[in-house]
């Protein structure tokens, strides 16, 4: 492994995608993608469905490799290297890039053992009480369930369950959280717990969104990114900018078009 | 098309908004010639009337609020709406500059004073002007239109200050006529006034546009306001 993680106290950015083009077999599902990450900032991408907004997010943590058909062109580049290059090992970007999914997927065991379990296959062993804890603490979900580690994770409501994941994401210790529409399957106050939760980690962690929910976007986030289908169906890039401008004052028409409602 | 019952409910508050103007320049225009014809009856009535214009634009204001919370809008539909909440304020207070002018003929009476009507005729309808005119800008977003409006209210400013020196010597010239001149000044205070709120709204069509928030130069010194 030869990432310089040094490199981000410079690096405003904390991933960039260079001119990426994304394959499933010949079709070509995202062209020409340019995107800088701010550390530590919450980027929210938005488009309508097919876009490729979540290819490009799995394209961020390489979880596209388990598609036998998928390619990659042009750069993802992670402390200085790309991180499709032969020699990194996808397996440490995925721990230290993390991916919060769409429905909550806690593993049938103990909370206890839901937020141990990163920690348990990398090799950590015995006590893990205060790495439990500092997870849950950070995940707002050590109030809730403190006085029941040992409970079934299934047991949970939706958005415990999506708040365990996310403090599972948190105990391997991640640079980068991806969230692939982390509240489409929460009822709206979970959804807004998931939001002030995703603000206090932003402190710590760069978050990246996919969400089809307009308005958690402009709620959310500090930057996004509009992608859209071209003529040949493939995802391109309309307009990246801060939140606020692409919600009071977007430079493109597709873009007012598509968060006004009017297209997509 | 998908936001039709947005795209319709916007489009009636901006219905709403013309005619809240087109009300209120009708009642700069009856004031002034009122004033120019001493007529007592039509000032009461168009005193009654501004509880119409202020029921309208609280009535824009509640639908507009009522849109925000219900409709999410975003981008150019929300700078619209945010707008219209300005321009809406900004059209009552014009409308209250006509009251106050219509006061004014009922507390003259009948006293018999020079009231140089050329100069207030002329600021009236060069005040309404601009105010329609900035108005038509503001329907078709028109920020090059809106942005070379505000610059007619030299005139005004001018007009203001030729009544200003004409009641001054009237008031030197006979001390007894003291309270209705500076009643006179006071109607020509509210018409130089207007042309300042159609600046205001002007701004407002330039930011729906344009999506700034700035000022637009008049020659109004709103410092030498201050201190007179």
């Amino acid at each position: 492994m030869t990432l310089d993680k040094n490199s981000s106290i410079v690096n405003p950015f904390a991933i960039e995608a260079e001119n990426v083009s994304l394959y499933y077999g010949n079709f070509r599902a995202v062209k020409d993608v340019n995107l800088q990450i701010k550390a530590r900032k919450i980027t929210a991408i938005i488009g309508p469905s097919g876009c490729g907004k979540s290819t490009v997010l799995r394209s961020f943590n390489r979880m596209n490799d388990f598609i036998p058909s998928f390619r990659v062109e042009g750069g993802i580049v992670f402390h200085k290297k790309n991180i499709y290059d032969s020699d990194i090992d996808p397996v440490q970007i995925r721990q230290m890039i993390g991916m919060v999914f769409q429905k909550p997927n806690p593993f049938p065991k103990s909370i206890y053992e839901n937020v141990a379990w990163g920690s348990r296959i990398n090799g950590g062993k015995g006590n893990m009480d205060d790495l439990v804890e500092e997870s849950l603490q950070k995940a707002a979900l050590w109030d809730e369930v403190k006085d029941d580690l040992k409970k079934n994770a299934l047991t949970l409501s939706g958005g415990q369950q999506q708040r365990l994941c996310i403090a599972r994401t948190i105990a391997v210790k991640p640079e980068i959280i991806l969230m692939d529409e982390p509240c489409s399957a929460l009822d709206p106050i979970a959804t807004l717990k998931i939001e002030e939760l995703m603000r206090d980690l932003s402190s710590s962690y760069t978050i990246i969104i996919v969400t089809h929910n307009m308005q958690q976007a402009a709620r959310a986030s500090d930057y996004t990114a509009f992608l859209t289908m071209d003529d040949d169906r493939a995802g391109v890039m309309v307009e990246y900018d801060s939140t606020e401008k692409i919600f009071v004052k977007p430079e493109k028409k597709l873009t007012e078009d598509y968060i006004t409602g009017r297209y997509g | 098309m998908v936001r039709e019952t947005l795209n319709r409910q916007i489009h009636h508050i901006l219905e709403e908004t013309l005619l809240l103007g087109s009300m209120v320049e009708q009642a700069i225009l009856n004031a002034v010639e009122a004033l120019k014809t001493r007529d007592i009856k039509t000032s009461k009535e168009i005193i009654d009337e501004d509880q119409i214009i202020n029921d309208k634009r609280f009535a824009i204001e509640n639908a507009v609020l009522i849109l925000i919370s219900t409709q999410q809008p975003v981008a150019h539909d929300l700078r619209i709406l945010t707008a219209v909440l300005e321009i809406s304020t900004e059209l009552e207070r014009i409308g209250d500059y006509a009251k106050g002018i219509a006061r004014i003929v009922i507390k003259l009476d009948n006293e018999s004073i020079p009231i140089p009507i050329r100069e207030l005729s002329r600021m009236a309808e060069v005040g309404v002007s601009m105010l329609h005119r900035a108005l038509g800008a503001f329907i078709t977003e028109n920020a090059r239109q809106a942005s070379q409006i505000p610059a007619e209210d030299d005139e005004i400013d001018e007009l203001y200050n030729q009544v200003y020196r004409t009641m001054v010597n009237a008031m030197i010239s006979d001390p007894t006529i003291i309270d209705s001149a500076n009643l006179i000044l006071w109607a020509a205070h509210n018409l130089e006034r207007t042309a300042d709120r159609v600046t205001n709204l002007c701004e407002r069509t330039v930011f729906i546009a344009t999506g700034e928030l700035m000022e637009i130069d008049s020659s109004y010194d709103e410092d030498m306001d201050a201190s007179s």
